[in-house]
């Protein structure tokens, strides 16, 4: 286990090294980034500036050397807008997305496993063909529309759920069930599959053969095994999901990671944008780590081994 | 005694081989893609109006044509500078269809070159690609697409070219696999056997095996890549203005929803969706066809 | 003589495959006896409907097979009426089975505790010390050292050996008067496989359970089984006891497999039996052996062979026999 530790945090020292420095190339290749890093309607002499103060005269490897040296310090650049440290907007907003990513999540593993454990179960009946076509539609409705239209019922016509902002449950009903989604789909489709297999296995034919009553088959046995595929995704996709709910965020007006992102955008301002994008990577690579080793202590495979 | 069933011993036969094929064709999403490929091939022809005009004498939020205060000479409406909504919408189908086409050639040719290499050349050169596809999946690909555009502009062939760095790292993974499986079979050991050069390898038997993987994966994925695109559109850094695009439609229409203007909501959204959902079960279709084995889903 | 424990009178199973238009007649008009203590070898090439007809006893057919017709007696009442929760109650208690693939058929996220005491729990009822104690016994029983400190351990840290031996600690939990195990020696090194079977034979020294055992190789046979059933496209085409059967086999099959059998020493070719089995969805009219039948009659081609008596409790299939 130690080894797998070991050998697994590498990779992801490998990982951000990578990301980092494709963040860092891809500014300095397409364009002048002094031009980015100043604000707009920056002139000569700005620019210039900005080129000293950001060392966007040095050469690259001096250049990266500081850009690593600035992230691993927490520095990440002052939003133009704001006039704050990027790092400090974002753990601010953090929160407000972590709940709407958790309240998603939520939402699409009630919607999304019980409905593909039925269907495996079920093979076939009416519930596997209900569930195929939603799974269907969840995968091809944009979620932001769906945000839309659920406004335009809920919201307009109504007039049952407030708009967007955040406040009580009710304003998290609907971007978390537009956020959630693609995502119950997701599950329900994986769940679906991942159970048929199980339920496929030698081990599950010889606890038939035992006589075991068969919501202990299903149950323990299949269950167990079925899910184990199931909550990586899961575990996964949150992460991603708190850092990528930006359309929704945008949607809602809900004060998140990702309307912060849109500020940036539509304001030019750039240092935020940057170090928006650098903050997910980091967060992401660094919770896929733990949610690996978690996984491996639960898998006994991998826990009783070095 | 036991309950006898009669067996009924029917014989499987096979109809003809074109009515078979035809039989065979997945008619839904081919119905459903082909008005929206028509549109996005014969747009000037097709349309109406022109999209960026106002049309003439139209009202402004002009309701669909079966509401009251409608009008047949604007059939889906009109927006907020009573530009006709149907026209648009064709139009924005060029973009759409066109940008998500080509995004996933870009990201499908790539994917496939590198998982190629990746699983055939092996050694350091895979151990490199695998670590650059972990890196650039590890970030969210909006938020990827999000920070290319912001860095480069945007622009029709810019965002062509984002999507395919963006998305070709999932290829890239899954034609590895198959590479790597492919390498141990006969044909292949074979071909080496007889002083055939790698490349001639790869062009002559790797190629054409996991083209099939690349093709199913391109039906399966291109609808992620529409959405990516309507959502880069939405968020103001997809295709610029004065083209129409649905995602930017979206986003227009927005602060009219308050005002109850659904159509200019519902009919650019309901667009995506179909060519995506179209697309969806082309691909499953396709997968299915080509490999009776993964019935799973 | 006491009365047979396991009575199967024309058992016929079929499968019913796309949507019912295709019937592969895996198993037609099978009849066994078997007495307690005693071993069958159900011995057959692959496809054979060796496993089918062991599925049918158990009750665990796949969806798309069905028991059509014959009669299954365990101990006097008819398997084949019995409602699925009946079954289930029997399985694992008083009929228990040994699959051929020990890795696959333990799951890996249980311990090997918990794996062999549910067949005790569930159907015995034993609980918490006694039910420890119990999988102890089992554990020893089946040859497996440290039974305390092993019982603690994953499947994926025994050798195939001590797996297969779990899965036979799994059979005998409930306390089976018949273990059917199906080539559970087919996956295991050839050293560790005698010493499987002399562990199945002493156990069943101990307990008195009948055996069915499905293999392919008759060398199996000649060593563990009293009786033996040569199985070929689902019917039985020669049973009896294993000493009359080897001594002087009445179906041109059975003789067939015994002269495949590499004898050591010797410098005779190898010999194959030419052909293959039939397409048990269009079996041949007459006898399904005949194409392959080096001695096949005339009336072989048209006229499916009933059973003959040969002696006593051997029967054969074939008109040459009569």
């Amino acid at each position: 286990m130690r080894q797998f530790i070991i050998r697994r945090t590498c990779y992801s020292i490998i990982t951000l090294f990578i990301l980092s420095l494709t963040i860092f190339a891809v500014v300095r290749l397409t364009g002048d980034p002094a031009t980015l890093m100043a604000e707009p309607g920056a002139r000569a002499e700005d620019l210039a500036r900005v080129r000293a103060q950001w060392g966007l005269d040095r050469s690259w490897p001096v250049q990266y050397y500081q850009f690593v040296q600035n992230i691993l310090s927490g520095n990440l650049g002052i939003s133009f807008n704001y006039r704050m440290p990027v790092s400090e907007l974002y753990f601010e907003r953090l929160p407000n997305s972590l709940q709407l990513a958790l309240a998603a999540t939520l939402l699409s593993f009630l919607i999304g496993i019980p409905a593909g454990l039925l269907s495996a179960v079920r093979v076939d009946g009416v519930w596997d063909q209900t569930g195929k076509v939603v799974a269907l539609l969840g995968l091809s409705i944009p979620g932001f529309w769906l945000g839309l239209v659920l406004i335009l019922i809920f919201s307009v016509y109504l007039e049952w759920l407030p708009t967007g902002g955040k406040g009580d449950w009710r304003n998290l009903l609907m971007p978390a069930l537009a956020l959630g989604w693609y995502f119950a789909a997701s599950l329900l489709r994986l769940t679906r599959s991942s159970m048929l297999e199980v339920m496929r296995s030698e081990y599950i034919k010889l606890a038939r053969l035992k006589g075991l009553p068969g919501y202990v088959v299903i149950a323990k046995h299949g269950f167990k095994n079925a899910l184990v595929p199931v909550l990586t995704l899961a575990g996964v996709n949150l992460v991603v999901m708190v850092n990528a709910a930006v359309i929704i965020e945008v949607v809602f007006a809900w004060p998140g990671i990702g309307r912060l992102l849109f500020e940036g955008i539509f304001q030019r301002d750039f240092p935020l944008v940057q170090g928006i994008v650098v903050l997910a990577g980091v967060m992401i690579v660094f919770v896929n780590l733990l949610i690996d080793i978690l996984y491996a202590y639960i898998d006994p495979r991998i826990r009783l081994t070095r | 005694m036991s309950t006898t069933t009669a067996p009924r011993a029917i014989d499987f036969t096979a109809p003809t081989p074109v009515r078979r094929w035809l039989r065979d064709l997945p008619l839904l999403p081919l119905l459903i893609l082909l008005p929206f490929a028509l549109a996005a091939t014969f747009a000037p022809f097709i349309a109406p109006y022109d999209p960026t005009e106002p049309v003439p004498g139209a009202k402004v939020f002009a309701p669909p044509y079966w509401m009251e205060d409608g009008s047949a000479a604007t059939l889906l409406g009109t927006d907020f500078q009573s530009r006709d909504l149907l026209s648009r919408l064709i139009y924005g189908a060029r973009v759409s269809l066109i940008v998500g086409l080509m995004g996933t050639v870009v990201a499908g040719s790539l994917g496939t070159a590198f998982g190629i290499l990746s699983g055939y050349i092996g050694g350091w050169v895979d151990q490199c690609i695998m670590r650059l596809t972990d890196a650039w999946l590890a970030l969210p690909a909006l938020v990827f697409a999000i920070f290319l555009a912001t860095v480069v502009g945007p622009s029709m062939w810019n965002i062509v070219i984002i999507l395919g760095l963006v998305y070709w790292t999932r290829y890239a993974r899954v034609i590895r696999g198959e590479v790597l499986s492919l390498r141990e079979r006969e044909f292949v050991q074979l071909a080496e056997i007889a002083g055939a050069s790698r490349l001639r390898v790869i062009v002559r038997h790797i190629l054409p095996n996991v083209l099939n993987t690349t093709m199913v994966l391109a039906s399966l994925t291109i609808g992620v890549v529409i959405i990516a695109e309507a959502s880069l559109s939405f968020l103001g850094v997809g295709v610029p203005p004065p083209e129409p695009a649905w995602g930017l439609m979206l986003s227009e229409a927005r602060s009219t929803l308050m005002a109850g203007k659904w159509w200019l909501t519902v009919f650019p959204g309901a667009c995506i969706l179909l060519v995506v959902l179209a697309t969806q079960l082309l691909g499953d279709w396709l997968r299915i066809r080509l490999d009776p084995q993964q019935r799973n889903l | 003589m006491s009365a047979p424990l396991l009575e199967v009178r024309g058992l016929k199973t079929y499968y019913f495959t796309f949507g019912g238009s295709r019937v592969v007649k895996a198993v037609e008009d099978v009849s066994i006896t078997l007495r307690e203590g005693e071993t069958l070898g159900l011995v057959g090439e692959s496809g054979c409907g060796k496993t089918t007809t062991c599925l049918s006893i158990v009750g665990l057919l796949p969806s798309a097979a069905r028991v059509v017709g014959g009669e299954i007696r365990l101990a006097g009442t008819d398997l084949a009426q019995k409602s699925a929760r009946e079954m289930r109650r029997l399985r694992g208690s008083t009929i228990a089975m040994i699959l051929q693939d020990p890795m696959a058929s333990l799951n890996p996220l249980f311990s090997i505790y918990t794996q062999v005491a549910e067949p005790a729990y569930y159907h015995l009822g034993i609980r918490s010390r006694s039910l420890r104690r119990r999988v102890e016994e089992l554990l020893r029983a089946v040859r497996i050292p440290s039974p305390a400190m092993r019982m603690r351990g994953y499947p994926h840290q025994m050798s195939g050996g001590m797996r297969q031996r779990i899965v036979g600690a799994i059979a005998l939990a409930g306390g089976p008067k018949l273990i059917i195990a199906d080539e559970p020696t087919t996956n295991l090194d050839v050293t560790i496989q005698a010493q499987y079977l002399d562990l199945l034979m002493d156990i069943q020294e101990e307990t008195g359970v009948a055996l069915i055992f499905v293999t392919h190789n008759l060398g199996i046979v000649a060593k563990m089984c009293n009786q033996m059933a040569v199985m070929y496209a689902g019917r039985i085409v020669e049973m009896g006891a294993v000493r009359d059967l080897f001594g002087a086999p009445r179906h041109p099959y059975t003789r067939a497999l015994l002269g495949s059998m590499a004898k050591l020493g010797s410098k005779e070719p190898l010999y194959a039996i030419p052909g293959q089995p039939p397409d048990l969805a269009h079996p041949p009219p007459g006898c399904a052996f005949h194409p392959r039948c080096s001695d096949a009659l005339p009336r072989c081609a048209t006229q499916d062979p009933d059973e003959v008596q040969c002696g006593l409790n051997w029967t054969a299939r074939c008109w040459l026999a009569a």
